[in-house]
């Protein structure tokens, strides 16, 4: 699996760490039922998903990479900073 | 048919022309009192269970693909019942032994040979672990052993004792531990449960599940609609899939797990040996081929293979804990697909829908588990109460925090175990 970082080209999968699907983070006061969904519970896709991956020993990224979790295909790369997850919901 | 050593020196005698199929491949009737969705190992053993000692036979094992085709057949092969925490501890103990009378239980080969595994450590810290965890296997009532350097060179001579940054300081030892034939587990599980009159259907994915005012009433599948008052989910790796078809989202990740077959050798290891460098075990099949195995790849997969640089790192693993063998040729290696929860714990449990019962999230662990999750499943879904060795395996732990099972102590997380 190689993965193309906007800011790198396309690298090894082995410079880079998973941290799972690409959640929009909660808000500080959010109820117990929403942080629970946040931090627990996963749509888990047989297909496309939206992960963040952290290019650890590039450029030192968080990227949102859109990925195929049946084919291992990966169908879109963007930077995390600029996909909007910051965002309270 | 029952079988024996006489019958099999009979049927040796005679051309081995009386030997039948070991299950009937009935058509779906319309309507089951339980329905199991999944025939990997748990789904068979639970409805043998449901049959056996709870009589209730009207059953059906719906299974996608064949029976057996899953993990349950991909596995690494290892039973041991040396867990830590209380609520694992308690249902692999009551697992081992229920794998100890498994054979003579289903009159099937299962090629269970309790070897022992063997739990290296590197360091003090690790050792102090090992001492803690195998006071809590005797503590639970299962067998463990501190094993000295010197020991573990007698039983493994064969290892790298002075690898510079992993020596070598000694072992737990679990003797009951060891390794089953995987195909076997599900075969005769499979025909224990056809005997008692359950339906074993294969090539009938469900496609669907049906609630009516919160309870379930029945499946949707590639073979029509089936009825059903009690539906049991068994799928494994697709675990999360099954569940979103009843509207429910589970606190799963699947991932994928490798395994490495190597060439045939003479017998040289004698134990399951684990390397606590990383994750990697070893064992030899009476094949004389290297099983062995070590982490998840890491990222949500579906996909029943892995990538390059886990093999790698296993290769690696394998070749410092076990120079001698550096020479050996890998002849197979595969992947199946892991249904990983935040605390790498199973789950056993009713599901917030009326008559769907939740059998789940097993991780890369779920073979040791079969006999025992059969057994503790069947009695759930028979009396609708937890069978008391697994009163703590809760969907609820997650949201509540309350009765985690982590392990390995770094965090109940997706993505750490
Ligand atoms: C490489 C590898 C090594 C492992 N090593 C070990 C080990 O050494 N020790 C250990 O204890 N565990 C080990 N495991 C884990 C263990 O194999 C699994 O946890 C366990 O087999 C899961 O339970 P099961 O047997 O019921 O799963 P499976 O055999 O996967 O059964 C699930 C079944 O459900 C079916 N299914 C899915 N969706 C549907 C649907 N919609 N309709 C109908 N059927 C469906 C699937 O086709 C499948 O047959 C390993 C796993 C892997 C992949
Ligand atoms: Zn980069």
């Amino acid at each position: 699996m190689r993965i193309a970082c906007p800011l790198c080209g396309e690298r090894d999968r082995r410079e880079f760490y998973y941290k799972g699907a690409a959640l929009v983070r909660p808000a500080e006061g959010a109820d117990l039922e929403t942080w629970h969904e946040h931090v627990n519970l996963r749509e888990n896709p047989a297909g496309p998903l939206d992960e963040l991956w952290y290019h650890e020993l590039g450029c030192g990224s968080w990227l949102k990479v859109t990925r195929n979790t049946a084919t291992h295909e990966i169908l879109d790369v963007e930077l995390a900073s600029e996909a909007g997850l910051g965002g309270e919901k | 048919m029952r079988f024996s050593g006489w019958r099999v020196l009979k049927e040796g005698l005679t051309g081995n022309k009386g030997w039948k199929p070991h299950w009937r491949d009935p058509e779906p009737k319309s309507e089951y009192d339980v329905v199991i969705i999944g025939g990997g190992g748990h789904g068979l053993a639970t409805a043998y269970y449901l049959a056996k000692e709870h009589g209730i036979t009207n059953v059906a094992v719906l299974e996608r693909g064949y029976l057996g085709g899953g993990n349950v057949g991909r596995n690494t092969t290892i039973v041991r019942a040396n867990y830590y925490l209380p609520g694992n501890s308690e249902f692999y103990s009551h697992s081992l032994k229920l794998w100890e009378r498994m054979e003579q239980d289903l009159n099937y080969n299962a090629m269970m040979s309790q070897r022992g595994i063997i739990n290296l450590f590197h360091n003090d810290g690790q050792r102090d672990a090992a001492v803690r965890r195998g006071n809590a296997i005797i503590n639970q009532g299962d067998d463990a052993e501190l094993l000295s350097r010197e020991r573990v060179r007698e039983l493994a001579p064969f290892l790298n004792y002075d690898n510079n940054r992993f020596p070598i300081m000694g072992g737990l030892m679990q003797r009951r531990a060891g390794t089953a034939r995987h195909d076997a587990v599900a075969w005769g599980y499979a025909r224990g449960a056809d005997m008692r009159g359950v339906d074993l259907i294969q090539n009938c994915e469900v496609t669907g599940i049906d609630v009516e005012g919160g309870k379930v009433i029945g499946v949707q599948t590639a073979r029509g609609p089936i009825r059903a008052k009690k539906v049991a989910l068994a799928a494994a790796g697709r675990s999360g899939q099954v569940a979103a078809m009843a509207g429910l989202t589970l606190p799963i990740e699947s991932h994928v797990l490798q395994a490495f077959v190597s060439e045939g050798l003479k017998p040289i290891v004698d134990h399951v040996i684990t390397f606590a460098e990383g994750h990697l075990y070893i064992s030899q099949s009476d094949k004389g081929g290297m099983v062995f195995g070590s982490y998840l790849d890491f990222y949500s997969s579906y996909a029943a293979r892995g990538n390059l640089p886990m093999v790698e790192h296993t290769m690696e693993s394998f070749v410092a804990m076990v120079p001698a063998l550096s020479k050996a040729r890998l002849l197979r290696s595969w992947g199946g697909i892991m249904d990983m929860t935040p605390d790498g714990s199973p789950i056993i449990d009713h599901s917030p829908v009326d008559g769907l019962y939740l059998n789940c999230g097993w991780c890369y662990g779920g073979f040791k588990a079969t006999p025992g999750s059969g057994h503790v499943y069947a009695h759930l879904i028979a009396t609708d109460r937890p069978h008391g060795a697994a009163t703590k395996l809760k969907l609820d732990r997650f949201r509540s925090g309350v009765g985690l099972m982590d392990e390995e102590g770094t965090g109940a997380q997706h993505n750490l175990h």
